[in-house]
């Protein structure tokens, strides 16, 4: 899960520029803080299922799932394990 | 604290207000840019034809220039309808199809390569349009495309990021070539270009940059849908403007701006808009929908959330150190 949530705040640091004086902690709120708008959320998606291989589905499109880099990291990580498990 | 929302809070004294934009505009265009008339694109739509009747109210019809833009897929109704509020107002009108230009700038073709990863079956005989989804959080939405093929059946899938942003940046060509029609008119003229948002596009952000947000002045950017629906009885314009319900008149597919960009019909988004402006609290305005408070809250944080990412859009060119220029006369 480590691995799962450095990939992830790599890629919002990276893609969304997130200033190192940002302080973005793995809680806060991706949409709060201003790091993604409604653009750079579509972006997300299609990162998170290119590179993980998952489908994120119209009612996962949730705060709760993908509102913070805990939540990504949680979510990911479960639908990784459905998928080994299916 | 300011008044508290009731149904009349956007009501206004049309003649007041129309004396007042009168005057404001023989300033800024005659005084201040210093130009002998205005350049008006005429949509057929509500925003335009006001600024139109308002133009020919301040400056006189001859002083007044009408452009009929359309391309090949214009409602047929738009040009239309501009032509019967053109020769209502008295001012003369110009046609220009910026069809061909579309083609040549590659406008359709490099749309409908991105429709055709979402749906490879897709032919230029199709027609689609963007439409926006989710909304369960404010500034977690997503959008959908919609196509529908020649016999009428109707497909939607999502968007991926790449395709949506190639999607929305070839479809704003339509606006840009527009105002670089209205610019060729307005130089050769010296004229001023009228823009034409109201209040919600302004605040929202629901233009294009250097497209339809390009103008010399705005006469109703300071007025809700609502207001200007009722400058557009009070004007006399034609039923069919002053009924018709916005659209963006952008994509193939009929669209409504609801569905593209609000996320709510006009009249909801103007009572929400007002309310926010007003510092009222989301119990009232739960109250004023007839809304949960959870979903009035949401329309709060959409609303702050759209200003903030299209702030960019209002910003003109920074500069990596300030320069002295004049100000305008009077400004």
């Amino acid at each position: 899960m480590s691995d799962i949530r450095q990939q992830l705040r790599s890629y919002i640091e990276e893609n969304f520029i997130v200033s190192a004086s940002a302080s973005l902690t793995d809680s806060d709120s991706l949409l709060d803080k201003g790091v993604v708008d409604s653009t750079g959320f579509i972006e997300l998606i299609t990162y998170l299922e290119e590179r993980f291989a998952i489908e994120v589905r119209d009612d996962e499109m949730i705060p709760e799932n993908l509102d913070s880099i805990d939540n990504l990291t949680t979510y990911v990580d479960r639908k990784l394990q459905a998928a080994a498990t299916a | 604290m300011p008044a508290e929302y009731s149904p009349h809070c956007l009501d206004i004294d049309c003649d007041a207000e129309i004396s007042h934009i009168d005057l404001r505009m023989q300033e800024i265009v005659l005084q201040q840019l210093r130009r002998r008339g205005v350049i008006i694109a005429m949509s057929g739509g509500v925003d335009s034809s006001v600024c139109a009747a308002l133009a020919v109210h301040a400056f006189g019809r001859e002083r007044v220039l009408g452009l009929l833009l359309p391309e090949h897929e214009s409602a047929g109704t738009s040009a239309q309808l501009g032509q019967v509020v053109a020769e209502q107002l008295g001012i003369e009108f110009l046609t220009e199809h910026i069809g061909p230009a579309l083609e040549a700038v590659g406008c359709y073709r490099r749309r409908d390569e991105a429709i055709k990863v979402v749906f490879p079956e897709y032919t230029s005989a199709w027609k689609s349009k963007i439409i926006i989804a989710g909304g369960s959080h404010a500034g977690m939405t997503f959008f959908k495309l919609v196509v529908q093929t020649p016999n009428g059946e109707l497909q939607e899938k999502r968007l991926p990021a790449k395709q949506y942003l190639q999607i929305v940046a070839a479809t704003n060509y339509k606006q840009r070539l527009r105002k670089a029609m209205e610019y060729y008119h307005a130089d050769r003229l010296h004229y001023s270009v009228i823009g034409t948002p109201n209040r919600l596009e302004y605040d929202q952000g629901f233009f294009v940059k250097g497209g339809d947000g390009l103008a010399d002045v705005k006469p109703i950017a300071h007025l809700y849908k609502t207001q200007v629906y009722q400058l557009a009885r009070h004007l006399r314009l034609p039923a069919d403007v002053c009924n018709a319900r916005p659209t963006t008149d952008t994509y193939s597919l009929a669209q409504g701006q609801d569905e593209f960009y609000f996320g709510l019909p006009y009249e909801k988004m103007d009572v929400a808009l007002w309310c926010h402006n007003h510092h009222r609290p989301v119990e009232e305005l739960a109250a004023a929908l007839e809304l949960p408070e959870t979903a009035a809250a949401r329309i709060y944080a959409d609303i702050e959330s759209k200003r903030r990412t299209t702030a960019y859009l209002h910003t003109p060119p920074l500069l990596i150190e300030p320069v002295d220029l004049p100000k305008l006369a009077g400004a």
